[in-house]
Parts: structure tokens; C-alpha cells; sequence
């Protein structure tokens, strides 16, 4: 149930963010080139809320494509190392669609669970999410049939949802409660709120199902071995396009940067569509094929992190569905493997 | 367009039921408006799922190295210039493939044609259409399809379809242009450009020339470029990428089609290829017999790059 509900009129809009911008460090939807991306911003005027969806997630907030875990010295015999600080405090993630809050909270367990990763938690614990519900998603989008929806507030501290001339802001926790004091916001009333249900029906009747069992998460592991996943996967490139746009994708690679005697140790992403993400030292590779590959990632989403994390790795965001260069669906692929459960 | 994916059903459906190949890549109906996509179909009467419009953008030609089985595929002129080019590179056994030739009279770019009716969304496309919204389709060409001079299969078994009249232009003429910015702006162009990259290697995955066992970024021992966006690294990548596939590049776009990003990969390729052309004479992919520049030496080679007097 949400804690609270006010009204934002379009017009207090840009004035909020400016205070937003003044006390915090706020990240938003911008205009790069051809695309939206999530970046750090200045100034409300960068700020692109009239958008589907941002081209890449907004996980690298937090966990960065690269990013110095540590860095080292060694000079007579001596070593030194020094550790990033940390992020500042009071930081706003404004605008992101609610798939990609969602999505948060699979990174959250992965990197909060049982043994939390400073690196993440820092960046998390010191983050405001204000989410924008889609009132007109993408035919690419697929968020209700993953457990989510356009109008979804998991994962928020605040949901903005537009009504036209105002947006109706849902506070979700302490954090979101707290930024409904700004002076921007008013006291919402009956008529709002019924709009807002009548948006969020909407927006959630316009989306088409994905007609894949509803146990399929079960019913995986069964088909491990299936001869499906070679004709699912035969037109697949093995490229990182899904799992680097992926909000919930998280795998990482630890290595050296090193020259002379300094150095860093930095993570960055990887992807089990690689070939190198499993090859061992040995030579030997356990996935040694794009079907091993791809089958990986259906597995890790759909039947692995269900079972280790209560929560599917997929928030049914779309961007592997309009980025990948074949066109290979997950929706298909959760249809074909369904029908397999038939067989 | 109908009729054309007639003929080249009805090609597959003869390959097949002969048992001249064991597969038909080709391309079918993707899972979204103006999206098609590659297909393989290995049973006679699956050939019904193969179409030919103006989206078939994918180069096919890059499912063809390490096949095992006999395969016949649908190629376009740039398809078959990679083909060409993977035969010279024994990558491809010339029985081991029947070429289904089909002249292209270049791929529309969904992203032009969204872009041209957003904010509204497109819910079927199709060419030679009655629709609401028409566009004309010389103006909403992928890049590399409006540079392209050789529309027709250069190589090809059994043709689709009538050659199409072959183009009279500079296929290097944007190169040109670029060219005559000075170098710190070039520079500063591809740096903004290969700022932008992710490093999900969709580029080299979905060229059909790119096909070491080992990339050079993948090895560890040594290690040449960092695993890192780090601008240095990402740069080494793409530069080194540009030099692997001089005088071998066939333009097919695919690098830049497959791109989640836009980075304009194909400027620092033509770049490459223009240098080729010029100093070699040569273009890649357009015949079986011509030796290619960077395997071969003649004594009247121009190595004016090399002193500069």
C-alpha cells in the first residue's frame, strides 16, 4: 500500500529538480547524440522525461561498466593501497521506468544479500529512486507478464505517474515520503487518484501477453538437455548486446590494470554470451558453443535466480527484443519452451 | 517483392527436396513491424517461411564459416561479395554452398522510418504498400546501402529476380569529404564516436569477415588491450578492427546495423577501404581469381606511406 500521494503540476516540475540539482547529485534521462541514456545531471533542462525507454539501464549507476576497486603501489619493499571513497550522500535517481526499479531489487539481492558488496550497497543505501510509470508502453514491452507493470512502483521510493497537466507522485518508502515535503508537491484529491487507476488499467490493458506457461520457471530445468536450444539459439551472434543492456544481467570480470610497479584492480562487466566468460586456464571450455551460451542466459533468468533469489532475472524491459542485430525474442523463446513443456 | 520471395521459395524447396544442400539460411518475418530476420529452414515444406522485402538486413554470409553441412544462402550483392571473400580466405568451401543470388535495391533503416511517424508507432509495414503513412523508400536507406555500387550478386548459383541496372557513383565520396577535415577534427570525431561504445562486440560478432578463432582483444597471454571502456582500449579495438579488415571489409553495414549504440564504425573501415582502393586498385569480394593486396606482393606495389620523401 503506498504511504502517500500528492500532486506535482508540470509547471513545479523544473523547479523541484533545480532544488533537486542544488543539494543532491541526480541522475536522469538525457539526450545523447541519437539516444536516452541515464546520466548525471547539472540542470533540470537536460532532463528528457517525454521518452520509451533509456537505450542502456540503469545499472552502471551503480554498478559501473568499469569501475577501481583498488589501487596499489609497491616501492622498496613496501606496499601501499588506497581505496576509492565512497559515493556522497543524498543522490537521486530521477525518471527511470519502472521495469528498471524493479530490476534493482534483483541487483540488491545478488549485491546485498548475504555477503554485500561494499561497492554496490555504498551506491544504493545513498540513492532516491523516483520512477516514471509508462502510461504508453512499448510494443516491446512485456513487464506484466514478468510479474511487473507499467505502472508498477516496486523498486521506487517515489512513482510519478503523468495525468496530463500534473503527474500524481506515489511514495514508497521513508526515503520517497521525505522528497513529498518539497514545496512542489500538493495535496492530491479524489480525481487524481481515480485518473491515476484509470491510467494504470490503461497502460496495463494496451500490453500484450506473453503466452508462456506460468510455471515455466519450474519446468526449465527439465529441458536442460532438449535439443530446442540449438535451433533457439542457431541465429544468435554470441554478441553482449542483451546482457550488457539487461537492467538485472550483473556478471563482472576482476582484473589488473598494471604499469610498472602501480597499478588498479578493476571490475568490469562481462557476459556469459562470451566465449571467454567460461574458458578455463586448461583450455577446456564448459560452454564451448553458442547453444551452451545462450542457454545459460535463459537459464540464469528464468530458472536459476527464481530458485537462489525468489525473483526472476528478467523485468521484461524489451531492450534485448528491439537491440538484438537477429531479432532473437526472449518472449518467442519463453513461448517455444513452453510449448517443449507439451511435448 | 511477393514475387521475389515466390522465386526464392520455390529455389529452396528444389534445393532441398533434391538434397543438393541440408540447409536454407534465408531470412522470415522477424517478431515486430519492419523487422526481419535470419532463418534456417532444413525441411521442404518450411521453405514457406522465407521472404524477401527491404528489410533483410542481416549478412548471412556470416553463418557460413565453420558450417559443416552443405548450405545454400540467400545472398545479396553485398552477401556474395563476403562470400567471395571467405572462399579467397579458404574459410569457405566453394562446392559446399550454393549461392541463392538475389539483386538488392538497398535495406530501409526501421530507425529512419520510426523516427520519420514518432511519436506514433508503427504497427505493420510493409513495401509496395496502402497505407496511412508512405515514405519514399531512396530516402530511408541504411548508410552503407546508399554508397553501395554493386547491388547485384557478384557470385551466385541461381539468380532471383533481374539484375538490377549497376550504380555509376564514387562509393567513397563521404570518405572523401571527411578527409579533407584536418586531423585533430577526424580525431576528434572518432574519439566522440568510439566514446559511445559498450564493447559487446556486436560489430565484429555480426561481420561476416571477422572470423578468428581468437580476437586479438579476447587473448590473454599477452593480454594486448584492456578489458575495460576505457577510451585508449576501446579505441585499440576499433582502430585495430579498421586495419584487420582493409582491403577485405565488403561494406555490408552489418557492423553498423548491429550497433546498439550508433557508433559510426563504417567511417573508420571506408576510411581503410578508400586507402585500398587508392593505392591498390582494389576492392574486396569482387572476384573469385583476384589475388587480395594484403596477401600478395608486386614489385610496382606504392609505398609512399611507407617513406615519404
Amino acid at each position: 500500500m503506498p504511504f502517500i500521494s500528492k500532486i506535482l503540476k508540470k509547471e513545479r516540475l523544473s523547479g523541484f529538480l533545480e532544488r533537486l540539482v542544488r543539494d543532491r547529485q541526480v541522475f536522469a534521462p538525457v539526450k545523447k547524440g541519437e539516444v536516452i541514456l541515464i546520466r548525471e545531471i547539472d540542470s533540470p533542462s537536460q532532463v528528457i522525461l517525454e521518452y520509451r525507454n533509456a537505450k542502456e539501464s540503469p545499472k552502471s549507476v551503480f554498478f559501473p561498466q568499469r569501475e577501481t576497486l583498488f589501487r596499489y603501489r609497491a616501492e622498496k619493499g613496501k606496499a601501499e593501497v588506497d581505496v576509492p571513497s565512497g559515493a556522497g550522500k543524498g543522490r537521486v535517481l530521477f525518471g527511470i521506468r519502472p521495469c528498471d526499479a524493479r530490476g534493482l531489487l534483483l541487483l540488491d539481492k545478488v549485491f546485498g544479500g548475504g555477503s554485500s558488496d561494499p561497492y554496490y550497497t555504498d551506491k544504493r543505501s545513498s540513492m532516491v529512486v523516483v520512477s516514471l510509470g509508462c502510461v504508453d508502453p512499448n510494443p516491446s514491452c512485456f513487464c506484466l507478464s514478468m510479474g511487473g507493470g507499467p505502472c508498477s512502483a516496486e523498486g521506487s521510493d517515489l512513482l510519478l505517474l503523468d495525468l496530463g497537466d500534473r503527474y500524481i507522485a506515489q511514495a514508497e518508502s521513508e526515503k520517497g515520503v521525505a522528497l513529498l515535503e518539497d514545496q512542489a508537491f500538493e495535496k492530491s484529491d479524489e480525481k487524481s487518484l481515480s485518473l491515476a487507476e484509470k491510467t494504470r488499467k490503461q497502460a496495463e490493458a494496451s500490453m500484450q501477453p506473453v503466452a508462456k506457461k506460468a510455471n515455466l520457471e519450474q519446468e526449465l530445468e527439465r529441458l536442460f538437455s532438449d535439443p530446442v536450444w540449438k535451433d533457439l539459439a542457431e541465429s544468435c551472434l554470441s554478441c553482449g548486446i542483451c546482457t550488457y543492456l539487461c537492467p538485472t544481467c550483473h556478471c563482472f570480470d576482476l582484473c589488473d590494470e598494471a604499469s610498472g610497479q602501480a597499478g588498479e584492480r578493476i571490475r568490469v562487466w562481462d557476459s556469459c554470451q562470451f566465449p571467454l566468460f567460461t574458458q578455463q586456464a586448461s583450455g577446456f571450455n564448459p560452454r564451448p558453443t553458442v547453444k551452451e551460451r545462450f542457454r545459460q542466459r535463459i537459464m540464469h533468468k528464468l530458472s536459476y535466480l527464481p530458485k537462489s533469489q525468489s525473483m526472476t532475472g528478467c523485468v521484461g524491459c524489451g531492450r534485448c527484443v528491439t537491440e538484438c542485430p537477429v531479432n532473437l525474442d526472449i518472449r518467442e523463446v519463453m513461448v517455444s519452451l513452453s510449448e517443449g513443456n507439451e511435448r | 517483392m511477393q514475387q521475389l520471395t515466390d522465386e526464392i521459395r520455390a529455389i529452396a524447396r528444389k534445393l532441398l527436396r533434391d538434397k543438393q544442400v541440408d540447409v536454407v539460411i534465408g531470412f522470415e518475418r522477424g517478431s515486430m513491424p519492419l523487422r526481419r530476420r535470419p532463418c534456417f529452414v532444413r525441411k521442404e515444406e518450411d521453405a514457406d517461411r522465407l521472404v524477401w522485402d527491404g528489410w533483410c538486413e542481416n549478412t548471412l554470409a556470416t553463418y557460413l564459416p565453420k558450417r559443416k553441412e552443405k548450405a545454400a544462402i540467400v545472398a545479396k550483392g553485398c552477401d556474395s561479395r563476403a562470400v567471395v571473400e571467405l572462399i579467397k580466405e579458404k574459410q569457405v568451401q566453394r562446392d559446399q554452398i550454393i549461392v541463392i543470388g538475389v539483386p538488392c535495391r538497398g535495406m530501409i533503416d526501421r530507425a529512419q522510418v520510426e523516427a520519420s511517424v514518432a511519436p506514433a508507432r508503427i504497427a505493420q509495414a510493409e513495401e509496395d504498400p496502402d497505407f496511412e503513412e508512405t515514405l519514399r523508400r531512396t530516402g530511408s536507406l541504411h548508410d552503407c546501402c546508399k554508397t553501395c555500387a554493386h547491388p547485384n550478386p557478384v557470385l551466385y548459383d541461381v539468380l532471383a529476380g533481374e539484375p538490377l541496372p549497376q550504380k555509376v557513383q564514387d562509393p567513397f565520396a563521404d570518405i572523401e569529404a571527411f578527409n579533407t577535415m584536418k586531423p585533430e577534427e577526424r580525431w576528434a570525431y572518432l574519439s566522440r564516436e568510439v566514446e559511445k561504445c559498450i564493447r559487446c562486440y556486436a560489430c565484429r560478432n555480426a561481420c561476416p569477415l571477422c572470423y578468428c578463432p581468437e580476437c586479438f582483444v579476447d587473448a590473454s597471454l599477452p593480454q594486448w588491450v584492456g578489458k575495460s571502456v576505457d577510451a585508449s582500449d576501446t579505441m585499440i579495438f576499433h582502430l585495430m578492427r579498421a586495419y584487420h579488415l582493409a582491403g577485405r571489409c565488403v561494406s555490408c553495414g552489418a557492423c553498423e546495423r548491429a550497433c546498439p549504440v550508433g557508433v559510426d564504425i563504417g567511417k573508420l573501415n571506408r576510411m581503410l577501404l578508400k586507402e585500398v582502393r587508392d593505392l591498390f586498385g582494389y576492392e574486396a569480394g569482387l572476384g573469385l581469381d583476384e589475388k587480395s593486396p594484403m596477401a600478395t606482393f608486386r614489385l610496382d606495389d606504392p609505398e609512399s606511406f611507407i617513406v615519404n620523401p
